[in-house]
């Protein structure tokens, strides 16, 4: 078994693969914990079904270049869900619901309408398990994550305190002078951002697992924002890469492996945290 | 000139009109309790005091040095913040974000600001602990150091010591004395009459009759007369 993992490593696919899993679970995962605090779990599986949309529409138009069309698409829905915040009639959750069902029906109409591949429901089961095996990336995929996750990595950093400050408690932060509005635009372009590149890679299922999974397992441990922070990411990074390990090994489905790791880490880190607190009363 | 100074003002949400006419000024060193009915309008007059909320008319004025993110404040609380992982020291730098601006980290001036802040409100062996597990009244207190932080001059308080038991509730109202007393201007929503006569020095009552003034003409107009009666019969009873 281990000479099998050593030789499977020795593979450009399967270095490639990690490198992109691991990257796209680092970035997911930063921005994840605040918007699970920020009560907006589901913007992943939401924007993906909208950048599905957008894509059903590029292909309808026969756009060479369809990120031309689902970036910006994604970017604006983006922006219009995480503007919805704390002070507007539909709330966070029920606004993602609404578009993410609705981008979703719409694609999948608009593709069996002018069907452009022959696999219409193969299309779609793309959209939530990952078009291509993880061992397809190539190198100019891992180059796009490579410098994807250094922009979203070196933002996140810089803007570490404001986005504290503004996921705790957005009013007494716009009170005292600080653009919340602003901050959460950035990351409302960031989460885009890492959906659009990310899905086709893995997956809507899977970015939504990563951005939910580690956030909720280190807050059942931690108690500071930093260390559930730092300890989501080193979860999320842990997860990937022992997935798709265990994916090639076992022959599984990799995005789903990876879920799966990540449901496992999270009833570990619940037993602790229950254990944790059981010694403290 | 006056810390604050209200004139004409209209608030509501929406084209539907929630509190009109509204004038009052709060002066340096003051300690105002707004009271009213829920519903009558005092959060959003206190988000519009710190310009979270439009008004639909009327003027806000600050005082020469008083810059609009020099205000402290502590808000109602809200449902993120149940079960949010924050350590108490975190929240209390958040405090700092003004001073902080454009920077992307605190420095060491406000890393002892809000030191200092955590022994004026005697929270200073909880730094490290999380926020969520700590008490209604220690979370009351955290707030309030991070309040502090934002501001010398003066605080905004909205409705401090609800869901406090009687005795936290009576440390509060000193801990708040204190700090007014230290030359902190207070304006504190609050619905518990009694306490607002005990410790303001003005009162804004907010009910489809305004009434702003002093305590003592607080205690001798017809709307005082009214409350304190009715307080005082359900304190009998
Ligand atoms: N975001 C909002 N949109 C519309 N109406 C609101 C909003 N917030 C509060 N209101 C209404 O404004 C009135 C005053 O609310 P509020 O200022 O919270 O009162 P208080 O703090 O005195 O209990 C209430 O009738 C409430 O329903
Ligand atoms: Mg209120």
């Amino acid at each position: 078994m281990f000479e099998k993992l050593i030789q499977y490593l020795q593979y450009p696919s399967v270095q490639y693969a990690l490198i992109v899993g691991v990257l796209i679970a680092l970035c997911s995962s930063l921005v994840g914990v605040t918007l699970v605090l920020k009560r907006f779990s589901f913007i992943g599986d939401g924007l993906s079904h909208v950048a599905f949309g957008a894509m059903s529409v590029a292909s309808v138009l026969h756009l060479t270049n369809q990120m031309i069309l689902v970036l910006p698409l994604t970017v604006l829905s983006a922006i219009l869900l995480l503007r919805t915040g704390q002070n507007t009639k539909i709330k966070g959750d029920a606004a993602i619901a609404m578009i993410s069902v609705g981008a979703l029906a719409f694609g999948y109409m608009l593709m069996n309408i002018f069907p452009v591949s022959s696999n219409v429901s193969g299309d779609v089961c793309s959209t939530l398990f990952g078009s291509t095996s993880l061992l397809t990336v190539t190198l100019a995929d891992v180059l796009v994550c490579a410098v994807m996750s250094i922009v979203v990595l070196a933002v996140f950093f810089l803007l570490y305190n404001k986005i504290f400050a503004v996921t705790f408690d957005e009013n007494f932060a716009t009170a005292v002078g600080t653009k919340a509005k602003r901050y959460n635009l950035i990351l409302a372009v960031i989460i885009a951002v890492i959906i659009v590149l990310a899905m086709d890679l893995v997956g809507s299922l899977l970015i939504s697992a990563l951005v939910i999974f580690p956030a909720l397992s280190a807050m059942r441990i931690f108690g500071s924002f930093k260390r559930v922070t730092i300890f989501s990411a080193i979860l999320s990074v842990t997860c990937a890469f022992l997935g798709i390990i265990a994916s090639i090994l076992l022959s599984t489905p990799v995005g789903a492996t990876i879920v799966a790791a990540a449901v496992s880490a999270f009833f570990v880190c619940l037993l602790i945290g229950a254990l944790k607190k059981e010694k403290h009363t | 000139m006056s810390l604050l100074s209200v004139q004409n003002l209209v608030l509501g949400y929406d084209n539907h009109i929630i509190i009109q006419d509204l004038n009052f000024t709060v002066n340096a060193g003051d300690y105002l309790c707004i009271v009213g009915e829920n519903g009558s309008g005092k959060s959003t007059l206190v988000r519009t005091l710190l310009r979270l909320h439009k008004p639909m008319e009327g003027n806000i004025c600050l005082g020469d040095d008083l810059k609009p993110t020099e205000i402290g404040y502590l808000p109602q609380q809200t449902v993120v913040q149940k079960d949010f992982p924050a350590s108490v020291r975190e929240i209390v730098l958040s405090g700092c974000q003004a001073r902080c601006g454009r920077r992307p980290f605190y420095n060491r001036q406000e890393k002892q600001l809000a030191r200092q802040n955590m022994e004026r409100m005697d929270i200073l062996d909880l730094a490290h602990r999380c926020y969520r597990e700590l008490s209604g009244g220690q979370q009351q207190r955290v707030l309030l150091a991070r309040a502090l932080c934002a501001t010398q001059k003066l605080l905004l308080l909205d409705e401090p010591v609800s869901g406090l038991d009687p005795k936290v509730t009576a440390e509060m109202y000193d801990l708040i004395r204190d700090l007014n007393r230290d030359g902190i201007t207070i304006i504190m929503i609050s619905h518990d009459i009694s306490a607002a006569i005990q410790y303001a020095s003005h009162i804004l009552h907010i009910s489809k009759k305004i009434f702003f003034g002093t305590t003592e003409e607080y205690l001798k107009s017809d709307t005082g007369k009214l409350f304190v009666a009715i307080e005082s019969g359900d304190s009998i009873v």
